[in-house]
């Protein structure tokens, strides 16, 4: 299994979409959430790199904006690449959803909307999945505070 | 000269046919005669000698006491330990106790084993209402008696008995299956001293 160098990749999304779409900092890949969805189909229809496979979606609280995080594995040509979707805004966090690109983001994007309150755009059926309906607040971020507390 | 042909077997199937019908015949003969029945239990001692006078409190305590079914409502590493208590090793049998029951229409000994959550509460609390009286509740390890190192949790409940009346506690993380074999054995102790021809006094 190989990890992909993440300037390479730059320079191929460079090449494709332009400078504005993606950015290569401290050895990682990181994507704009505007263009992240046609950037994802790229990533999975290319044929040089074929991620035909999300391993995980996960978001991160950074208490001044949020990430996700996208592990992409490529089961035919063997090779791993994870990039980084910042998102600026803390307190309507959106991004748009990958799910129309790969089936395995539902359920994940579903957990993040629920315990980080990250809106996916696009996403078919975005509701809480953990929790209940009505629980208040978003448990997972840094600045949630208990009921009981 | 025919050259025989490998054999794979020590007898071959003529053989083995052979040696079958040799026993089931040898067996025939020898089994001719009626085996007498036994009826020596017909000589029992006479009535008196096998009654007993108790009181039905005593009677219904033993019977309740020693033949206790405890449904499983296991939720989490707890009930790993709650099933080896249950199996060969230390053998919750010994106490009358080997059926577990999946359904609690037949239980009255509920061992919850494990973390509960705020979303599962509802159903514990539905198992619980569903056993018939009288019923007892063993509230397994420390999720059980205050939340354990999940207290303070947006999702866990801080102890059992925010949702069910709990008779023992059985602290440990997870308790050893010796602390829930004397958690049930201090139920039987509770269950002696109950009075079920009475009604039971509040408080």
């Amino acid at each position: 299994m190989l990890d992909l160098d993440c300037i390479a990749v730059h320079e191929r999304l460079k090449d494709k979409f332009g400078e504005g779409a993606s950015a290569a900092d401290n050895g990682r890949l990181s994507v704009k959430p505007d263009r992240l969805t046609e950037v994802a189909a790229f990533l999975r229809d290319d044929p040089e790199f074929n991620f035909d496979y999300l391993n995980s979606v996960t978001g991160v609280d950074h208490k001044t904006h949020f990430s996700l995080i996208y592990r992409l594995t490529s089961l035919s040509r063997k090779q791993r690449l994870d990039f980084r979707v910042d998102l600026t805004d803390h307190d309507k966090p959106t991004a748009p959803s990958v799910t129309p690109v790969w089936r395995g983001a539902d359920l994940q994007e579903r957990e993040i909307y629920d315990l980080m309150g990250i809106e996916f755009t696009g996403h078919p059926n975005l509701k809480r999945i953990l929790l209940w309906d009505g629980f208040p607040g978003y448990p997972l971020r840094k600045d949630w505070v208990d009921r009981d507390a | 000269m025919a050259i025989e042909p490998p054999r794979n077997f020590a007898y071959s199937d003529i053989e083995l046919d052979a040696r079958e019908g040799e026993i089931v015949e040898s067996f025939l003969k020898s089994h001719q005669t009626a085996i007498p029945d036994p009826i020596d239990w017909l000589n029992a001692p006479p009535l008196a000698s096998n009654v007993l006078l108790t009181s039905v409190d005593k009677v219904v305590n033993w019977s309740r006491h020693y033949s206790m079914w405890p449904v499983t409502f296991g939720l989490a590493c707890c009930a790993i330990e709650m099933m080896c208590t249950a199996a060969s090793r230390f053998d919750l049998a010994r106490f009358g106790m080997e059926i577990f029951r999946a359904s609690p229409r037949q239980a009255d000994l509920m061992i919850v084993a494990g973390t509960l959550t705020w979303k599962m509460a509802p159903w514990l609390k539905r198992i619980y209402d569903q056993m018939p009286d009288p019923k007892w509740v063993l509230a397994m390890g420390s999720c059980g008696t205050s939340g354990g190192i999940f207290k303070g949790s947006y999702s866990v409940v801080p102890g059992f008995n925010k949702i069910v009346p709990i008779d023992v506690y059985v602290p440990g993380c997870p308790p050893r299956p010796e602390a829930l074999l004397q958690a049930i054995l201090d139920i039987h102790a509770k269950v002696d001293k109950m009075s079920p021809t009475r009604r039971a006094v509040e408080g």
